[in-house]
């Protein structure tokens, strides 16, 4: 569009010497290709630890929740820890897939469906802890307001039944999302691949989409009505989530910076794990063209945003402690920094709020290595934001005299390990099945795509194939 | 439907977006009703190209949505009110701040199914197997080509005199696709 061809090079969002064709080609061909060896094992690996992980729910619906660290004070530790990491690890697909499109950022397109599968994955992994961390799953059921032979119905007053459908239909709505942009896709794959079984497989799924306008015009609407939803969803989700501390009287638990504070802290998290994802994928299957140094610089920028905040909400804890000037809330925050679970403040407070500091600096913005290992920090950091949260104030709080300290069991750990095996089964099998990239939306995004650009007497007058 | 002679309609292929959307203006101004445009994305300008209204998928959704309020907060009332009222901390049994969360994820909820399911009601999808198909062509509509297609069934179809008009407004391809 621009008629400079140098300025128009810096600003493409697809690099490199592509148009339409090539495009399809370059993402329809990895599902049709050979099935290369490292996937064989990574597959393998996250197959043995979902093996695992399946063993300890097994062990743990057998024996019971004592096979947990748990005990009194501390009735959540890793499980709730777990669930609140991966619920925010989610978050950043929707960020992406919705805000983002109703902000009409153009270079979400390289990474929504990328980012949207894992945030499906990711929320599969967090609803596991809470649904077996009730210790009898088989009445797990009562948590819905089914009619029952005692009549009672459950408390809408908890914010842990608020929970319930924050987090239910965040995954039904994100499915159903991701389902609605892989249709043209589909579609794209059906019309490409060969074999008649795979044909036919694609071809269902693509529902018998023709790419007529007709259904472009319908659907280009219901496009941005999902982005309209999923936008407050994403953000009520996490608030729902920091309910269920927050409306407690736990000391370091109620305050109200908390909803807040934990949207930004997952947005932290989750744009953390799309780029360790992503960096890692794009190597692989070669989407340099498509994933760019860009696309990574613009993340990160996000990730020093929300890190911010998220250090700024740590600050602000700690006076709003002080300001308020009640005495267990000031003992809460106090004991964090400099109690029995200091080790563990400290370590997420240099994850989260000195590891992105980095970002100020284009140079570090840009180069891969270090945004690699920058974003396992972080989420390292996060994950322990999550444990200090829970386990602090539970360890110690009104009473010395029922004061604790908890430590995991093998159970605990495995089980939080085993959800990674759960976690990449699924991501690679996307992988290998489907288009990781929104082919129908990054072609939207190239300027041949506009009509002005063949209108233009400045245009480059090379064909589109 | 129809005779086995008679063709389900034509398809034109066009070189470009810009190509494309002219036309599908010129389409449209030729009076005929039951066209459509086939690319691989969706191209801005083309719905009043076309000559479509707007969608109405947005009321199918705010009906969906209202839906999901009335039910939300009638399934809180009726249970805690209602259906079996018990005390829990000296809250009251209408306690409406509480019934917000609840209420909202439902209201998202039914909006999301209603976008869903209502897209492809709208869109007459799933379709087990469409005419068009029977095109060797209408696969690069998902690729990379750009085509137009009319229907046997409009009024002023003529299969020559339609092919003829396409060829005119700049189509570099034309076929006439069997019903079956």
């Amino acid at each position: 569009m621009s008629q400079n061809t140098a300025i128009e090079s810096d600003t493409r969002l697809v690099k490199g010497d592509h148009d339409f064709a090539s495009i399809t080609k370059l993402i329809t061909d990895i599902p049709q290709e050979r099935t290369p060896l490292w996937w064989y094992i990574a597959f393998g690996i996250s197959n043995v630890l979902l093996a695992v992980m399946l063993a300890m729910v097994v062990w743990l619906v057998y024996q019971g929740i004592g096979v947990w660290g748990l005990n009194n004070p501390v009735g959540w530790g890793w499980d709730i820890t777990n669930f609140v990491w991966w619920v925010g690890i989610g978050h950043a697909g929707t960020l992406i897939s919705a805000i983002l499109f109703l902000f009409r950022q153009g270079w979400r397109t390289a990474i929504n469906r990328f980012a949207e599968a894992m945030t499906i994955f990711a929320v599969m992994c967090a609803g596991l802890f809470p649904a077996i961390h009730v210790g009898r799953l088989w009445t797990i059921y009562w948590i819905f307001p089914l009619p029952n032979s005692m009549q009672l119905w459950p408390n809408f007053n908890s914010p842990l039944l608020w929970d319930v459908f924050a987090v239910f239909t965040y995954l039904v709505v994100s499915t159903l999302f991701w389902y609605v942009g892989l249709v043209p896709d589909l579609a794209t794959m059906r019309d490409k691949v060969k074999g008649k079984i795979s044909r036919l497989v694609y071809g269902t799924f693509a529902l018998g989409w023709t790419g007529g306008n007709r259904q472009w015009q319908h659907y280009e609407k219901a496009y941005m009505i999902l982005a309209g939803l999923a936008t407050p969803l994403v953000l009520s989700v996490h608030t729902i989530v920091s309910f269920d501390f927050a409306v407690s009287i736990i000391p370091g638990w109620h305050t109200t910076i908390f909803p807040p504070y934990f949207v930004a802290g997952a947005v932290f998290s989750g744009f953390a794990m799309v780029l360790s994802l992503m960096i890692i994928t794009r190597k692989l299957y070669k989407l340099e063209d498509i994933m760019t140094v860009d696309h990574i610089e613009k993340m990160n920028i996000i990730i020093l945003v929300t890190g911010n905040m998220v250090g700024f909400a740590y600050a602000m804890e700690f006076f709003i402690a002080w300001y308020g000037g009640v005495e267990y809330e000031k003992f809460a925050f106090i004991n964090r920094a400099f109690g029995p679970y200091a080790w563990a403040y400290w370590i997420m407070v240099t994850c989260n709020v000195v590891a992105p500091q980095f970002f100020w600096v284009k140079k570090f913005r840009r180069n891969i290595a270090l945004t690699f290992a920058l974003s396992i920090v972080i989420n390292i950091g996060m994950w322990f934001e999550r444990f200090v949260i829970t386990v602090t104030s539970l360890a110690q709080d009104f009473l010395p005299s029922s004061w604790g300290y908890f430590s995991p069991t093998y159970v605990d750990v495995l089980t939080y390990v085993g959800t990674f095996g759960l976690f990449f089964t699924l991501f690679l099998l996307f992988l290998r099945f489907l288009p990781m990239v929104a082919i129908s939306e990054v072609k939207g995004v190239m300027p041949q795509a506009d009509p002005a650009y063949y209108r233009s007497q400045n245009g480059n007058s090379k064909s589109t194939r | 439907m129809s005779t086995k002679d008679k063709p389900y309609g034509v398809l034109a292929e066009f070189d470009n977006p810009a190509d494309l959307m002219d036309a599908a203006s010129a389409v449209n101004k030729a009076g005929y009703k039951q066209f459509d445009t086939h690319s691989p994305f969706p191209i801005h300008g083309m719905d009043d190209a076309m000559g479509l209204k707007p969608s109405k998928l947005g009321w199918i959704v705010l009906v969906h949505g209202l839906i999901g309020l009335m039910g939300g907060v009638a399934l809180q009332v009726w249970s805690m009110d209602i259906a079996y009222p018990v005390h829990i901390s000296g809250k009251p049994y209408l306690n409406f701040p509480a019934f917000v969360p609840v209420t909202f994820a439902l209201v998202i909820l039914l909006s999301a199914f209603g976008t869903f399911f209502g897209l492809f009601k709208m869109n007459k999808l799933p379709r087990l197997h469409n005419p068009l198909f029977n095109s060797d062509r209408i696969a690069k509509a998902t690729d990379d080509s750009f085509f137009i297609s009319i229907q046997a069934t409009d009024p002023i179809f003529a299969e020559k005199k339609t092919i003829e008009f396409l060829k005119e407004i700049g189509a570099t391809h034309t076929e006439i696709i069997p019903e079956s």
